[in-house]
């Protein structure tokens, strides 16, 4: 294991010895100490390499990830996992805003809470949330699943497009065009994968599944000129 | 963008170390805004006391004789510390405003920083360590402050430009975000003869919430009712005598971190800000919920719901 130490080496040190791992890498477990909340950990990476970051992250941890599996060992500034193509990242504690948002693949998983806009204009990235998501979640998301074991903010899914949303707890608010849509047995298997692959506790069956209603501008004819 | 951090001390032991420890945490925010910084610390209290912080641009000039000046036109003795640009004038606390009056006559250039018993605020254009070393802010003890740095949207780059404002006696505040509606609100208040010195959008919304005070409302209620009054984007932290209090617009997009221990409850727009906190490893970490009032008072049970009084 190789063991990084932020605040002694710095972050550009630690991004380009991660960028330099290839596919074949014997690196292949990282362990990064003292974060203290920096910016940009482990962003950009490209290798099948496993990336643990004891502690606390800020601003855009894992941001662009490919196949790497990051795992925090703490709680997680605005913009985790920022358009996230592939691999996985592991929150242990709280995400703060706009997590996992644009993310075109792979799985975000995170153990505690997410804020604000969780998985805005989501692409095909999968949302796992134990906890509760903030407000405004799922904003324009286009594709992939978003799930949350608590509670929903305010406003979710405003103006979705063909992401699916589990959530098992409350909903505070519904988004312009988000209806509530029934579970039919492929959304079940579906979600039993997704329970499965986040670690979650909860069974499929007791929770609802949104989407959109797909009455909004860009899906009625009728609105065209 | 700029950068808001703030101490408030459950444990007295801590209290000789607050200015240090606000100071670190401000110089670790600097590069979310380095045009202006500022401090506002509540210090000591002297019965029957109240303290005027004053700012010239020439202190040479303006400080020199300040205090003989003063005491011609107030009862009692007047007690004047000289900080750089700043001065903290301390008097009998029914002769502030005697000499706030006093001051516009004697000394038109000086401008007043705050008024408060056991509130002082330092605030100076420039990097946040450069504004602390010229304060001497790490001396400098007290049970709660709070620090802002600036990298200014809507106004100039000036001292009273500055945060934290002064929104009432011992009162004051500071903002990460921007006020859309602080033209039109300007005018109002100025109609109604609140008095609103620059062009600066924080200091209108500090003017609100000191006229919510006067007519009436609680710190609480003021803050509660700032969120349909003002529009705009904001992560509010407010000091009083006693605490400070927080609350976020309901969008929320300006980020916002807690941290409390037996020893303190801490806040920094990021949580580098309080890396270096002791304890803080083991602290409770949380994000303030949008559009919700949150404050910690010494003068009650503090915890982390609870809505100001």
């Amino acid at each position: 294991m190789q063991t990084f130490d932020l605040e002694a080496e710095g972050l550009r040190a630690l991004n380009s010895a991660l960028h330099a791992q290839a596919a074949n890498t014997n690196q292949t477990v990282w362990e990064i100490v003292n974060p203290k909340g920096s910016h940009a950990i482990a962003v950009g990476l490209d290798a099948p390499i496993e990336v643990n970051v004891k502690g606390h992250t800020g601003y855009y941890c894992a941001g662009m990830n490919k196949q790497a599996t990051v795992h925090v060992h703490g709680s997680a500034g605005p913009g985790t996992a920022e358009n996230m193509m592939s691999g996985t990242v592991i929150v242990e504690g709280d995400a703060s805003q706009y997590a996992g948002a644009t993310g075109n693949g792979g799985t975000l998983i995170i153990k505690g809470n997410a804020s604000s806009r969780c998985g805005i204009s989501m692409k095909g990235i999968d949302i796992i949330v134990h906890g509760n998501i903030g407000h405004m979640s799922a904003f324009m998301a286009q594709s992939g699943n978003l799930v949350v074991c608590g509670n929903a903010g305010e406003a979710l899914g405003d103006s979705l497009y063909e992401a699916k949303l589990f959530v098992r707890g409350s909903v505070k608010s519904l988004g312009a065009d988000c209806i509530e849509k029934e579970m039919r047995p492929e959304h079940i298997t579906l979600l039993e994968e997704l329970l499965e692959r986040g670690g979650c506790d909860a069974k499929a069956s007791e929770f609802k599944r949104y989407g959109s209603a797909r009455k909004l501008y860009n899906f009625n004819i009728d609105n065209a000129y | 963008m700029c950068g808001i951090v703030g101490l408030f001390l459950k444990d007295a032991a801590l209290e000789p170390q607050l200015g240090d420890m606000l100071t670190d945490m401000l110089i670790t925010m600097t590069d979310r805004g380095p045009d202006s910084a500022g401090i506002a610390i509540y210090g000591a209290e002297t019965a029957g006391k109240a303290k005027l912080t004053v700012q010239s641009d020439t202190p040479d000039v303006d400080f020199k004789g300040l205090d003989s000046e003063l005491r011609k036109r107030i009862k009692g003795n007047i007690a004047m510390t000289v900080q750089d640009t700043h001065a903290v004038l301390e008097m009998q606390a029914d002769q502030v405003d005697v000499a706030r009056g006093a001051l516009s006559d004697v000394r038109p250039s000086v401008r007043v920083m705050s008024h408060g018993e056991t509130l002082q605020i330092y605030k100076e254009v420039g990097l946040p360590k450069n504004v602390a070393a010229r304060f001497d802010i790490r001396k400098m003890s007290g049970t709660h402050g709070i620090g802002h740095t600036r990298m200014a949207t809507e106004s100039a780059v000036t001292t009273m430009g500055a945060h934290p404002f002064n929104t009432g006696v011992d009162q004051c505040l500071v903002h990460n975000g921007s006020l859309s509606n602080h033209n039109s609100l300007r005018r109002k208040l100025r109609r109604l003869g609140v008095h609103i010195e620059t062009e600066n959008d924080t200091e209108v919304g500090a003017a609100y919430l000191t006229w919510k005070m006067q007519t009436g409302s609680t710190l609480g209620e003021a803050l509660q009712s700032s969120l349909d009054d003002l529009d705009g984007f904001f992560t509010f932290l407010v000091g009083t005598k006693d605490g400070f209090g927080v609350v976020r617009d309901p969008i929320a997009c300006k980020p916002a971190v807690m941290a409390e221990t037996d020893q303190y409850v801490a806040f920094g727009s990021e949580y580098r800000a309080l890396v270096n906190l002791p304890g803080i490893e083991d602290a409770r970490v949380w994000e303030p919920e949008p559009a919700t009032v949150y404050f910690w008072s010494h003068n009650s049970a503090p915890t982390a719901t609870e809505k100001a009084a």
